[in-house]
């Protein structure tokens, strides 16, 4: 239970830190809007070629961009040393994981809610009619990136050129999370829409297995 | 030292007669040609491969359970010695699949799947190279070996997945092989197999000396 209420606690924290000044968030949907924009010069896209490459340019921009929005989420925490305070005030190391990894995938839910309307009308597809189960793949991808995301995070932020180590880390580390999504989201926006279980089934595997490997193995990478 | 020099020898006689069984033992496939031996040399790559990166990653979770450096030395040399079978892997899929399927990259489930577990253990092995302490850098790169693997299965699983939802060319399975056939892939499995033990050892050993040495240079340094 003391887990649940220091995690409470810090998503808070993180939330009202980021809400403060917003930098994050903007910058990260500055980000994608580039990328989303620049990815259709790549080809003409007509009504049946954005049913197609649609779903995989929104979601590898959706990567890159937590890839970089990820970065700061443990380095923060080095410049005035508050990790050690965090791990002290908290009984549980586990909490503090818990709660980046909870309010890393609010943002990153947030970043792909408020793009899919700018995306849906410069791509040219319905995303409206099937906007709740478009939420269901959103959340699950969300949750396997966040959660691999803030673990590395914290791997990258011990290192040196830690910058360039984050996405060199966590991109392959994603392939089942961008396959499965892209195809799930792909089926959505198809002309007969379809919720494909099978995908979301990997999505969720994807998402067990990492949640657990952090619960296990997450508390020794915040040692001293 | 007498002991690896026996060994090295029988692993080098192993592997001298695994090559003659592939060329001149198993008998010419119907309608690849003599292309497909390279198969002997391809598919028991990819299994050795496969069982470094498992022993990486079962030094990985001992290390970070019991610290002692050893388990990271054999965490990083399977590693290594894993990346070197991968590559066999992905070099000669290319020069089988250009004659066969009449391309370089098909992007077929098994070598894409290779692919990425080549790019994430080469990852695992930049990261070793940006940390200087070597307890946080076996800590943490430890760490990241242990989602390394984990990932493993859900990548061949996803990309498997999204193969077989897309038109591929027909791959040559083991399923029906030739019973000569059966047997040199199988010596070859056992002859890699061996080779893979024998250089995740010596490189085991070039770490262990490399740890002794950098406790000489400490202690010099506090004289």
């Amino acid at each position: 239970m003391r887990l649940f209420a220091n995690t409470a606690a810090l998503v808070a924290k993180e939330l009202q830190t980021e809400f403060r000044s917003r930098e994050l968030l903007t910058t990260t949907l500055v980000f994608v809007l580039i990328v989303i924009v620049l990815f259709s010069f790549t080809f003409d896209p007509s009504v049946s070629e954005s049913r197609r490459f649609g779903p995989g340019l929104l979601w590898l921009a959706f990567l890159f961009s937590a890839s970089l929005m990820l970065q700061p989420c443990f380095l923060k925490e080095r410049s005035n040393d508050t990790l050690s305070a965090l791990r002290l005030s908290v009984g549980d190391p586990f909490a503090i994981f818990l709660a980046k990894f909870v309010s890393n995938t609010c943002l990153l839910l947030l970043t792909q809610v408020l793009l899919l309307p700018i995306f849906a009308v410069l791509y040219n597809v319905k995303v409206f009619p099937v906007f709740p189960k478009l939420l269901l793949v959103f959340l699950l991808g969300s949750i396997g990136v966040s959660v691999t995301g803030t673990a590395l995070s914290a791997v990258s932020s011990q290192a040196r050129m830690r910058e360039l180590l984050l996405p060199l880390l966590l991109l392959p580390l994603l392939v089942p999370i961008l396959i499965s999504s892209t195809e799930a989201t792909a089926a959505l926006l198809a002309e007969q829409p379809a919720l494909r279980r099978d995908w979301l089934g990997i999505l969720t595997a994807f998402d067990v297995v990492f949640l657990t490997a952090l619960w296990l193995f997450g508390e020794y990478l915040l040692e001293e | 030292m007498a002991k690896t020099g026996v060994y090295t020898f029988l692993v080098c006689v192993l592997m001298g007669f695994t090559a003659y069984a592939s060329f001149y033992i198993a008998p010419t496939e119907v309608t690849m040609g003599l292309v497909q031996r390279i198969f002997y040399l391809h598919a028991p790559s990819g299994m050795v491969s496969l069982l470094a990166f498992l022993i990486s990653f079962i030094g990985s979770v001992a290390y970070i359970l019991t610290r002692k450096p050893k388990w990271d030395w054999l965490a990083v040399s399977s590693a290594e010695v894993g990346i070197a079978f991968c590559t066999v892997v992905l070099l000669t899929g290319p020069i089988w699949a250009k004659p066969a399927w009449g391309v370089w990259w098909a992007w077929d489930a098994r070598l894409t799947s290779t692919l990425v577990l080549w790019l994430l253990y080469v990852a695992f092995l930049i990261l070793r190279t940006m940390i200087e302490d070597a307890d946080r850098r076996a800590l943490v790169s430890a760490f990241f070996g242990v989602f390394a693997f984990l990932d493993t299965p859900l990548v061949y699983g996803s990309i498997w997945w999204w193969r077989t939802q897309h038109p591929q060319p027909v791959v040559f399975t083991s399923a029906g092989l030739e019973p000569t056939m059966r047997k040199v892939f199988y010596l070859s499995w056992l002859s890699l197999t061996c080779l893979m033990a024998l250089l995740i050892r010596q490189r085991y050993e070039l770490e262990s000396s490399r740890d002794q040495l950098r406790s000489l240079e400490q202690e010099l340094e506090a004289n």
